[in-house]
């Protein structure tokens, strides 16, 4: 293949691949973009992953009926682990759904460029995953549909929220999240959005794009206030990256539980979050531009960005846990003591051992240049960071409740099949949104893509 | 769908039809009493017997679990809960359970509904009608309170009976009755949910037929006819231990008219031995009596007089208790400085224990020596010959033991007349006799120890008493055979086959309150009355007599034994009233009859009615002992012990589901009876935790669960009776393993060489509390008294409780009430009678067997048992663990909607209609405290538990934490009655249930801010110390730490292994 060749050519050239390969003009990148939503044929295969993530929201709905019937008594939680899937789970979502919003706001603000053609779907994974993380403290409520006295709204019982409980923290957190995220994805879609209003054919999408892109003219005024608005919700989003893990870790850490009651859980769980969130990325990416052949758009650049950023994370969340284990052996409390030895030789111990290896030991390989630029080996990693980094929330939740202060009290979790068919439920949610949003919206933003004609045209011009 | 039973869980539609039959008032359908007594219906699904052998099975080829703790990892596999369910009645396996096609559509429209209107409950039509003629005395909202009693096995209880609109809802022990003293126990506790059982029999039934009194005494008319004819040749009673002095009077006069007829009594857990004991001794039938308030040295030989089962327990649980204080000199308070060296005006006792089966009478010894059950004469006769008794000796089986029995005996020399010797109720005769005799030697008689008349109406025989009746019955020689209470067709031994010899006989009338397996085997079945529903009388341990009177007229129109024997005499239709107001009238002679009914009615005893003691000398001289000596079991065959369940008892509790799922004492098991057996022998049998083994005695055999039990004699095992009933009603049909199917006539207590055989299969032990060890921590503290007398803080020093002042915020100052518990756990004897009242007292529901696996048990306060030393023969201590109510309650702060708050008077409070179920406290929670409401627990429809419950206790739904609350409605009570005398509440008026069961007054209420109040000074007390209070939690809950009192004979390394 010719831009295979031109790839290496580059690469020789400047040490490192280029954000587009060259050849592309306006032309071309519009259309090959707008092709995927508008005229391209949509492939067999998105039918196939479509049903399938489809038939798991249906699991996910029958978990929720039957929970909603019954009772949250259904999973495995019990007294000591009050706590199971629905924490481990949400904290896992909210994790993942971090990556997006640190691609498309803060390497917006440190003008990284290159993020332009992954920053559309990696908003669009933290959508879907804050909404997949937003179920799980809704359902994991013994009365669920008591859910709004979390909010501080007037009422007859002139009753507020505790503002003292970290949950009503995390109230506010997750939905300022949702909230931000919603509207920094969709002002970012409305200049694509007016872009297919005028290249569809179809009567009916043509409307719909239209209504949807609010009257986008693409005068310089509209640009004009776009670009503000833009910027300014990138710097709200922003600290977000850092606050709404911090805030979520706070759940744990504010508790007096060994194993939770500890100072560094904001930082690390913040790397935490962009660690698995940038796996999460690879995952997505890596097919998206082997189907779609968008390989000149998402180069190897992006895939060795996003690889160092993993790298860089995954040695920071390496770092918490070797200090856990530090305070434990160095500090005074036998409380805190017996639960690292409890993590490390108790029931639970594999788990501890599986994450260790998933994200301390497996994540070294990304060192090595030929592991990042190897598509099929950062998948592969991908995958077992996901798998560590949800493997580190069982470890917070369960290890660290199933066994506290009084042994009369200690006990076992065990998830149910319900505990199961809730989580495959949300993980085909979150597939079933990413389909929907691959198939009626530009996955990768064109205008954007645009500005890197421009710009990678000079990159090979220098040379 | 089912999700409103916890308990019992029938299917649906046997649901619906329960409901209609308690909404037509006391009408089942012919169907339903098939289901419930007809032995030709046995086939009927529900009430058929578990088949362990398939079920098992289904486990064989999974991994054997290495020890029990990986149980809830078996949960996860499918083998296990098809296990669980199948192992358990029908319907409890509907929890989650796949969907079902008829399951799917409601769940598809609750789907539909969803959350929203979850809310939406239909309303029950209930017309409010004002009373015409209020009752006199009656407050609406304000419980009365009604003294009566309750027999077992022969000995009255005196209860105070609290009724709340004429609904009996609460049992507590009289506190005027000398054996009570308000102190009361798990049966008598538990006894209420008996009353309001659904599972009970509601009509008389004749061969599978409605039938009314009427009918019945019409129908047996006949046949009393005839045997008058015969002079009741062909007439047989068997009764339980009768206690009525009514009741007695009443057979006496059946067998007076009609002179051929006999008697006899039939208890499974009878006091035969302690009869021939007593009758060996002295030639007479005595009954003895202690008073360990008096007794400095206490040795038991396997007598559990801790545990519920003994009669008397409350009384001598007090005394016991009351001796357990090191500190009981009122002059010596209070205990705030530093050095406090003042000697208690009584020091505190000593106890050593001999005991083949662990239980909570053991785990208080300050020596406790496990030995075989047949080595308990050995010892005896030890212990006797060096204190005088001419017992022929012998040698201990180890130097250990030697020097424990050594110092046994030397405590016992320096204490003439105030030590006690007190012999078990399983053991032989001669080891009655020989305590008889070391009593006597060592001066005890009439100090510490007391002879008066049998307490049970006619002592005899009981065992003999059975042989003979089944051998007349196989002859033919009864023609009619009334049994009442007693339930021989499970409990007899299996010897006699008494199902076979009861079906020789032509009439077989059947009077109880349930439709157990002796009346499936009857032709007339008479619906018995609870006795919270009759008229009768019955003597407690010290022979006062009690009048049981009812507290609500009988919900299904069932008849009292006694009325149940006027059929027989001139009077059938006299009712229960007049017959035993009728027989005081005669008995009582010189006082006004009238008053005196008025008065031992309202008091729960007769005046002066307590037996003198007697002067007694124990006539046998020589008890050299028998020629040959047991020799040790070896290979495959040990030794079998028999012991009454200590929540289920001889069987009749078991579909009491509080009293299954309370956790026994030693094991923490609930819903199941494990076989005990020694870690040694467990490891020579090649046993694990959760093996099923086969146990073969005497061509019979049974199948059992080992559970490994530290500090069980070697060589030995021990099997709880009262399991594996097939007729027991939902919550006991079925569950655990029938000991009575291998118990013969010959050997009732023990046997000497049974074999067990490994299935190779598993069944599934659950338990309350995983651990059993502190791992380290000071969770319970404890010294040596002379420990506690060099320092008496020792308790306050192995952890630094941080100063309240050491805090940015001003301090809350508690101007009012502030509320405070101490309990001394050195007082505790871990009886459970508080766990029982709790969970009456606060509407606290059962979960069943697999939702304890899950760790989903409610009770609000539990009894933690922990033990250390070695396997063999470790200390073991318990520590009743309720809600801490923390100065600083870390629940509240996490709680998000501020449904867990703190009260001004230092409560942490709990409502639960704010309660939204994040769960979030309990994980806060160091002392894991609260229960959560997983599923909806409580059963919401039953008709007889809307009648069951406190009224002043929200009932809780699914999906709401709860926890103990101090009783906060009898705080309240408290307060209306101090509010409306314009005082503050006086101490020890308000006590919370727990610590108004707890028979060893271990658990003081009070406000903290009384100084003058009981609990400030058990709070001043140097062994106050609250449990993990390094947390900075502050609990209102405060422990006073163990001290024990071991023999300074003893060397150190010796006192570890055996204190």
């Amino acid at each position: 293949m010719p831009e295979r060749s031109i790839t290496e050519q580059m690469q020789e050239a400047h040490g490192r691949p280029p954000v587009l390969l060259p050849g592309h003009t306006y032309a071309t990148v519009t259309d090959k973009i707008s092709a995927v939503v508008l005229s391209r044929r949509t492939p067999l295969g998105w039918y196939i992953g479509f049903l399938m993530s489809a038939g798991l929201v249906g699991v996910l709905t029958l978990a929720i009926a039957y929970l909603m019937y019954r009772g949250v008594g259904i999973w495995g939680i019990n007294v000591p682990v009050a706590w199971g899937f629905a924490i481990i789970n949400f904290v896992w979502w909210v994790g993942i759904g971090h990556a997006g919003t640190f691609i498309s706001a803060i390497l917006l603000l440190v003008k990284q460029s290159w993020r332009n053609s992954i920053n559309r779907f990696a908003e669009a994974m933290t959508l879907f995953a804050v909404m997949c993380a937003g179920m799980f403290p809704l359902l994991h409520m013994g009365r669920p549909w008591l859910f709004y006295w979390m909010f501080p709204y007037p009422n007859t019982m002139s009753m507020w929220p505790n503002f003292r409980s970290p949950l009503v923290w995390d109230v506010f957190a997750v939905s300022t999240y949702f909230t931000i995220s919603l509207l920094f994805w969709y002002l970012g879609l409305i200049p694509d959005l007016a872009c297919l209003r005028d290249r569809a054919v179809n009567k009916w999408a043509k409307r719909i794009y239209a209504g949807l892109s609010f009257g986008w003219r693409n005068s310089a005024r509209h640009w004009k206030r776009y670009e503000s608005a833009y910027l300014l919700l990138a710097g709200l989003a922003t600290p977000l990256v850092l606050s709404v893990h911090t805030v979520v870790s706070f759940d744990f850490a504010v508790a007096m539980l060994p194993g939770w009651h500890t100072t560094i859980f904001p930082p690390y769980f913040v790397a935490g979050a962009i660690f698995s969130g940038f796996a999460m990325v690879l995952i997505l990416a890596i097919p998206i531009r082997k189907i779609y052949a968008l390989d000149d758009m998402i180069t190897m650049r992006h895939l060795d960005n996003a690889a160092k950023v993993m790298l860089a994370t995954g040695l920071i969340v390496a770092y918490g846990y070797i200090m856990e284990v530090f305070f434990a052996w160095y500090g005074p409390n036998q409380y805190e003591k017996y639960m690292m030895w409890n993590r490390m030789n108790g029931p639970y111990a594999p788990v501890y051992w599986g994450l260790i290896l998933c994200n301390v030991l497996i994540p070294q390989l990304l060192w090595l240049r030929r592991i990042r630029y190897s598509p099929k080996w950062l998948f592969v990693i991908s995958l077992d960071v996901l798998l560590g980094m949800w493997l580190e929330r069982v470890v917070i939740v369960v290890t660290s409740l199933h066994r506290d202060f009084l042994p009369s009290a200690w006990g076992m979790y065990i998830p149910t099949r319900w505990d199961w068919a809730t989580f495959l439920g949300t993980l085909g949610f979150f597939a079933a949104g990413m389909f929907l949003f691959m198939r009626l919206v530009p996955a990768i933003p064109i205008f954007e893509m645009r500005e890197l004609v421009h710009k990678s045209s000079e990159e090979v011009a220098v040379k | 769908m089912e999700s409103q039973v916890n308990r019992e869980g029938p299917s649906q539609p046997e649901r619906r039809e329960q409901e209609r039959v308690s909404a037509e008032a006391v009408c089942p359908t012919k169907k339903e009493l098939l289901y419930q007594i007809s032995g030709t219906a046995s086939g009927k699904k529900q009430l058929t017997r578990y088949d362990f052998e398939a079920a098992l099975a289904a486990l064989d080829s999974g991994d054997a679990p290495e020890y029990w703790r990986s149980l809830e990892e078996l949960a996860g596999t499918k083998e296990f809960q098809e296990q669980l369910h199948r192992e358990f009645p029908k319907g409890a396996s509907e929890w989650l359970d796949p969907v079902s096609r008829r399951g799917f559509l409601k769940l598809m429209g609750a789907s539909v509904a969803l959350a929203g209107l979850t809310g939406c409950i239909r309303q029950p039509l209930e017309p409010i009608v004002p009373y015409v003629r209020q009752p006199e005395n009656q407050v609406l909202g304000k419980p009365m309170f009604y003294a009566t009693a309750m027999t077992l096995s022969g000995y009255g209880r005196p209860l105070l009976v609290r009724s709340n609109e004429g609904r009996p809802s609460k049992i507590e022990g009289n506190p005027e009755h000398p054996v009570s003293m308000g102190g009361s126990d798990i049966f008598s506790q538990a006894s209420v949910l008996d009353l309001y059982d659904p599972d009970r029999l509601q009509t008389m039934i004749y061969e599978g037929e409605i039938r009314t009194w009427p009918s019945f005494l019409g129908g047996v008319r006949g046949q009393i006819a005839a045997q008058q004819a015969v002079q009741g040749a062909g007439l047989r009673i068997l009764t339980e231990t009768v206690a009525s002095p009514t009741l007695a009077a009443q057979i006496r006069g059946v067998l007076q008219r009609f002179p051929g007829a006999k008697w006899y009594q039939w208890d499974p857990v009878n006091r035969d031995n302690v009869r021939a004991g007593a009758q060996m001794a002295f030639g007479q039938f005595v009954h003895t009596q202690y008073r360990l308030t008096d007794a400095d040295v206490i040795v038991s030989l396997d007598a559990n007089f801790l545990s519920p089962e003994f009669p008397g327990f409350t009384k001598y649980a007090r005394e016991f208790s009351s001796r357990r204080r090191p500190e009981t000199n009122p002059a010596a308070r209070p205990f705030t400085t530093a050095n406090y060296t003042a000697l208690p005006d009584r020091p505190i006792n000593r106890f050593y224990s001999i005991e083949s089966t662990p239980t909570n009478t053991g785990a208080k010894a300050d020596h406790h020596i496990p030995v075989r059950f047949s080595d308990v004469e050995k010892y005896a006769r030890i212990l006797a010959s060096a204190v005088g008794v001419n017992a022929g000796g012998g040698n201990a089986n180890s130097d250990l033991d030697g020097k424990v029995l050594a110092a046994a005996v030397k405590d016992l020399q320096a204490h003439r007349g105030t030590s006690v010797v007190i012999a078990g109720e399983q053991q032989p005769p001669i080891v009655h006799a020989l305590a008889h005799a070391m009593n006597e030697a060592l001066g005890n008689v009439g100090k510490t120890v007391f002879y008066t008349e049998p307490v049970e109406a006619n002592p005899t025989d009981q065992m003999a008493g059975l042989k003979e009746l089944v051998s007349d019955m196989w002859v033919g020689k009864v023609d009619m055979i009334v049994i009442t209470g007693a339930n021989p067709v499970y409990d007899a031994p299996v010897d006699l086959n008494f199902v076979g010899a009861l079906q020789k006989v032509p009439l077989r009338i059947y009077h109880g309150t349930h439709g157990n397996e002796t009346a499936a085997n009857c032709s007339w079945v008479v619906n018995g009355t609870h006795y919270l529903e009759e008229w009768s009388d019955v003597r407690s341990i010290d022979g006062s007599v009690s009048i049981v009177q009812p507290l609500i007229a009988p919900l299904y129109g069932g008849k009292s034994a006694h009325e149940l024997l006027n059929a027989f005499g001139a009077q059938p239709e006299l009712s229960g009233y007049e017959t035993v107001r009728g027989y005081w009238q005669s008995q009582i002679k010189g006082v006004d009859f009238e008053s005196w009914w008025q008065k031992s009615v309202h008091d729960g005893f007769v005046a002066n009615s307590a037996y003198a003691p007697l002067n007694l000398r124990v006539k046998m001289t020589s008890f050299a002992p028998p020629a040959q000596t047991a020799a040790g079991n070896t290979g495959g065959s040990v030794e079998l012990i028999f012991r009454p369940d200590p929540c289920v008892y001889d069987g009749r509790f078991a579909n009491n589901a509080w009293l299954q799922e309370l956790h026994k004492p030693m094991t923490k098991v609930v819903w199941d009876n494990p076989l005990m057996v020694s870690p040694n022998t467990a490891a020579r049998l090649d046993l694990e935790q959760q093996d099923v083994v086969e146990i073969r005695n005497a061509g019979q055999k049974v199948e059992a669960a080992v559970w490994i039990q530290p500090g069980h004699p070697d060589d030995s095992v021990t099997m709880f009776l009262g399991y594996g009933r097939q007729r027991a009603g939902r919550a006991g049909t079925g569950m655990g393993f029938n000991a009575y199917q291998i118990r013969q006539s010959t050997e009732l207590n023990s046997v000497h060489g049974v074999k067990l055989n490994k299935t190779g299969r598993t069944y599934p032990l659950i338990t309350t509390q995983g651990f059993q060890s502190m791992v380290g921590r000071h969770l319970v503290r404890e010294a040596t008294l002379e420990g506690f007398r060099k320092d008496p803080l020792f308790a306050t020093r192995v952890e630094k409780e941080p100063d309240p002042a050491e805090t940015l915020y001003p301090v809350y100052e508690y101007t009012g009430y502030a509320w405070g518990m101490a309990i001394d756990q050195n007082a505790c004897v871990g009886c459970n009678a508080c766990v029982i009242a709790c969970q009456s007292e606060n509407n606290v529901p059962v979960v069943g067997k697999m939702e304890v696996a899950r760790g989903r048990h409610m009770h609000w306060l539990r009894v933690d048992t922990y033990y250390k030393g070695g396997l063999a023969n470790p200390q073991v201590y318990f520590q009743p663990v309720p809600c801490m109510h923390c100065e600083t309650a870390p629940c509240e702060l996490v709680c998000p909607v501020a449904a867990t708050v703190h009260g001004t008077e230092g409560l942490n409070e709990m409502i639960y209609n704010r309660c939204v179920g994040t769960r979030y406290c309990s994980n806060n929670c160091p002392y894991k405290v609260r229960r959560f409401n997983f599923l909806l627990f409580q059963d919401w429809n039953m008709p007889q538990y809307k009648m069951m419950r406190n009224p002043d206790v929200t009932v809780r739904s699914r999906g709401v934490m709860e926890k103990c609350t101090y009783c906060i409605q009898r705080i309240q009570h408290g307060r209306m009655d101090a509010e409306k005398k314009d005082q503050l509440i006086p101490d020890g008026s308000v006590q919370t249930a727990c610590q108004q069961a707890c028979p060893s007054d271990a658990i003081v209420f009070g406000n903290i801010n009384d100084k003058n109040s009981r609990v400030v000074k058990l709070k001043e007390n140097p062994r106050n110390y609250g449990l993990l209070a390094d947390l900075n939690t502050r609990p209102r809950t405060t422990y006073l730490a163990v001290v024990t009192n071991p023999s300074p004979d003893l060397p150190e390394a010796e006192k570890s292994e055996h204190a």
